[in-house]
């Protein structure tokens, strides 16, 4: 357990998100719907970790509030050992850690070529000299598999999967340590899922990064994650190795999700799915 | 002001109505090809490039000078004088061709100035939210509350008349209607993952706004400026007809409109009154025109 | 319903506040010794210049607009016209009749003729008819509503002598409905003229918008009639933005108002605006600029209740005044 002496990457601490709505006369009444409700884990350097829970479990919020997309209500967020405050530190945050969306398709800005769109970041962070952006930018597309003709074309003139590519691309152009992979898979065809479930794994390969990957079953972060963690109305209700939480489930809702992972073998099937 | 104010004011209308624009804007080739299926925004659009040109090359197309007294007092339509002369001896052509410089300036000048208020307001309030965004609407709100032309007048009145007053006071009033327009669409961009990503990434605020989100909305802009142009236009006629506007000798085709104001003129000279009142049509009909294709041709909601 | 009702009403008292201060902003911009505005010019110098003193013309400019402010709210006082010395309130009233009864029936006819129009248009999308209406509805937004007129002073006044070309009635005479109903024809088509013209177009995108949805295609699917589909589940979905025109249109009718009473000589609030614009009646004129927009703020709060009452999914929202 070498693990547990290092400092965690990131540290999430009673961390909780609520959104206030208004209610009764004049919206005078104010409640709050708790979309994250005091929530704490670690990522360790190198690792990922699954974070899986129903539509509206409160898992998108989590990784919106990490990246200072959502407002932290309560709670300490700590990257490195170091408490992160989005607003004074927003750009040097922004070199750390970055986020996949879900929707290929309204993450990349439609007036931007690609070319344009992966230089932004470079240009604005001066991550690379001026007259090295156009290299650095091949370079990023071709570690995501796609080649250069791409620069000069638009974000409609790709498929799902390539649009993907594209973000993730981008949020690899500022070196980032996280990357919060926000249901990065589940808008696209299966056979595509594969094939940028892939690429994810090789990039954690070659550059060492660490991810937490968000996804709304089991089956989708069983390949790629090191630990699992099981949301359920704005609580982790579980948390384990991959091994464990499809072993040994222990929560009610685990157990749920479990058998709406399909398993391969009809055989055991009808085990595994009795409740 | 008619179609200005008729599209996107109302709240209601905007909250029901307010498509992102965003994605998947038409191509080149599909703009085209919507953009031609109004026939009549074609021809408008080639009337509209003519009076341009008139109104751009006047000194050399006009057969006189616009304020110079011929020897022919209040005559009817001659070779001389195609359109004929008023009782001071002008050239009434040769006004009408200067006066379309008029209009066309009006129209663009006071169109520019309030869309860029607007748009700055529309996209402050749309992005920052909050109290700011109440402010503004608040403001926006007390603006839209006097009725336009009354609220012209008034301040016209107290600033003075002139053509650089006219575009200034319809500039600096017009702004409302863009910035609830710019707002509503800001709401709904800023909530897409591009403009996320720009934050994740480090962004400042005014690369977001002016490179992100601004171009995301030119389309509505540009559709509800279209209109615009034409009510500009029709303000300063109507202004310079109640003798606010332009000020003679310089010719307007509002102000020339004025003399029909006596009966003798109204009943005798209809050529001094005519001419003006159908360029007025002509040119705010085509620029109508314009704006209708150019809402259907660039529309996301459209597939054809 | 109640609580929607109050919020509205909270909601329209800073915009109203907000009237005040440009208004107060702009009167004082106005060339002129202030003092003009507010006293009848009738009184000698030293009168005045006590009645400034008393007026507290001297007192800083917040303090000023404070005053003024509860003047009119304690007392409806707009001060005293600067040319005729009347009171603005009284000059106002006195002229509100005229141009409300020109306005209104121009409001109620002009949407008699779009709504019908409109919906015909939406039901055969892209047939003569409705080509024929959108040709109609863009010329009526397009024509200048003076060169309008003029066209009908022209040929019915002036050519053909069938109608009045100005006035409410006769040079020295009482004058009875008939009359007025008369020389109310020709102002009363340009106005119409331009409401149809702008709603015609607007009924119509909001109707297509309503036809296009799918519970419409559901009803067609069943193999309900046309008619039935149209009259009976389109009709009353299409008609509750149109409650909006109506908040819409008064403003634009308040300033067609100024530029139509010019030219047919109608003894409303337009023509007083421009008569005061002409005598430098800067008072009068801030009065005229701050009743019609209250009036449109009124307007404006009557369309949204309305629009609450017709609107069954804001109506369910504020039932019993939650939320």
């Amino acid at each position: 357990m070498s693990q547990q002496t290092k400092t965690p990457l990131l540290t999430v601490k009673n961390v909780k998100t609520y959104y206030p709505v208004k209610t009764g006369f004049m919206n005078l009444q104010k409640s709050y719907v708790r979309a994250v409700d005091d929530v704490s884990f670690e990522i360790y350097e190198g690792e990922t970790l699954g974070l899986v829970g129903e539509s509206g479990c409160g898992k998108s919020t989590l990784g919106r509030t990490i990246i200072g997309l959502e407002p932290l209500t309560d709670g300490t967020i700590l990257f490195d050992g170091k408490p992160m405050n989005f607003r004074t530190d927003r750009v040097s945050l922004s070199k750390q850690i970055q986020i996949v969306f879900q929707d290929p398709y309204s993450s990349l800005n439609p007036r931007l070529t690609i070319g344009d769109l992966l230089a932004e970041p470079l240009t604005v962070h001066k991550i690379v000299p001026h007259h090295e952006i156009q290299q650095e930018v091949s370079r990023l597309l071709a570690l995501v598999g796609l080649s250069d003709s791409a620069k000069s074309r638009y974000p409609h003139e790709f498929s799902g999967g390539q649009r993907q590519r594209i973000g993730i691309a981008r949020a690899l152009a500022l070196r980032p340590r996280l990357i919060i992979c926000d249901e990065p898979v589940s808008a696209l065809d299966v056979s595509i899922q594969a094939q940028i479930m892939n690429l994810f794994k090789k990039l954690q390969r070659e550059l060492g990064l660490t991810y937490l990957f968000i996804a709304h079953g089991l089956g989708a972060v069983k390949y790629i994650s090191d630990r699992i963690a099981v949301m359920f109305a704005g609580k982790i209700v579980e948390m384990g190795t991959t091994e464990e939480i499809f072993k040994n489930p222990q929560h009610e809702y685990t157990k749920k999700l479990l058998g709406a992972y399909p398993i391969p073998d009809p055989k055991k099937r009808s085990i595994l799915t009795k409740p | 002001m008619s179609l200005f104010k008729r599209y996107f004011n109302k709240k209601k209308y905007d909250a029901a109505h307010t498509v992102t624009w965003s994605e998947d804007m038409p191509s080149k080739g599909l703009f085209f090809k919507r953009f031609k299926k109004h026939k009549l925004a074609v021809i408008g659009f080639f009337y509209l490039a003519i009076i341009l040109l008139a109104a751009i090359f006047a000194p050399l197309l006009a057969p006189y000078n616009p304020n110079e007294i011929t020897d022919a007092f209040g005559e009817g339509p001659s070779m001389a004088h195609w359109l004929g002369t008023d009782d001071i001896g002008r050239d009434i052509l040769s006004r009408v061709l200067y006066a379309a410089r008029v209009s066309l300036s009006v129209g663009i000048g006071a169109v520019v100035i309030s869309s860029a208020i607007g748009a700055v307001l529309g996209l402050i309030a749309g992005y920052f939210g909050g109290i700011i965004d109440g402010i503004i609407m608040r403001i926006t709100d007390i603006f839209m509350s006097f009725p336009y032309i009354m609220f012209i007048l008034v301040v016209a009145s107290i600033v003075g008349p002139g053509l650089t007053n006219i575009i200034l006071i319809l500039g600096i009033l017009g702004w409302p209607g863009i910035a609830r327009l710019v707002r509503g669409n800001v709401l709904a961009i800023k909530q897409s993952d591009y403009v996320k990503a720009g934050m994740a990434l480090g962004y400042s605020t005014p690369r977001i706004l002016f490179k992100h989100i601004l171009p995301n909305t030119i389309a509505p802009i540009l559709i509800y400026a279209t209109s615009g142009v034409a009510g500009a236009i029709l303000d300063e006629a109507a202004l310079s007809f109640l003798g606010l506007g332009v000020q003679p000798p310089d010719a307007s085709w509002g102000n020339m409109l004025s003399s029909a104001q006596s009966i003798t003129i109204l009943t005798d000279q209809p050529w001094l009154w005519i001419p003006p009142g159908i360029f007025i049509l002509l040119t705010v009909l085509s620029i109508n025109y314009i704006g209708d294709a150019l809402r259907d041709a660039l529309d996301p909601r459209n597939v054809k | 319903m109640f609580g929607y009702i109050l919020r509205r009403l909270l909601i329209a008292v800073p915009v109203l506040f907000g009237v005040t201060i440009i208004n107060f902003i702009i009167m004082r911009m106005a060339p002129g010794n202030p003092i003009d505005m507010l006293v009848s010019p009738k009184l000698p110098d030293a009168a005045r210049e006590a009645k400034a003193i008393e007026l507290g013309l001297n007192d800083p400019v917040y303090m000023q607009y404070w005053n003024w402010l509860k003047n009119l709210v304690m007392h409806g006082d707009l001060g005293y016209s600067m040319y005729t010395s009347e009171p603005v309130v009284s000059m106002i009233l006195e002229r509100m009749g005229p141009t409300l009864i020109l306005m209104g029936t121009a409001l109620v006819l002009g949407l008699l003729i779009a709504i019908p129009l409109g919906i015909l248009s939406a039901t055969k999308q892209y047939s003569k008819l409705d080509y024929i209406f959108v040709t109609g509805s863009f010329l009526g937004i397009s024509i200048p509503n003076f060169f309008l007129g003029l066209i009908l002073v022209y040929v019915f006044a002036v050519q053909l002598n069938w109608l009045p070309s100005g006035g409410m009635k006769e040079v020295g005479a009482d004058g009875g409905f008939g009359t007025l109903l008369m020389h109310m024809i020709l102002p009363i088509i340009v106005l119409v003229a331009n409401v149809a013209g702008r709603n015609i177009r607007y009924v119509r995108s909001s109707m297509l918008e309503i036809l296009g949805q799918d519970y419409l295609r559901t009803a067609r699917a069943k193999g309900l009639k046309e008619v039935f589909v149209v009259n009976r589940h389109a009709l009353r979905n299409a008609l509750i933005p149109i409650v909006t025109i109506i908040g819409l249109e008064i403003p634009i009718l308040f300033g067609g108002a100024v530029v139509i009473e010019q030219i047919f000589s109608w003894p409303g609030i337009g023509q007083l605006t421009l008569s005061s614009i002409m005598n430098r009646d800067y008072s009068t004129l801030m009065g005229l600029n701050l009743v019609a927009a209250f009036v449109v703020i009124a307007a404006n709060i009557l369309t949204d209740i309305v629009y609450a009452f017709v609107d069954p999914r804001i109506r369910k929202s504020y039932v019993g005044g939650a939320k």
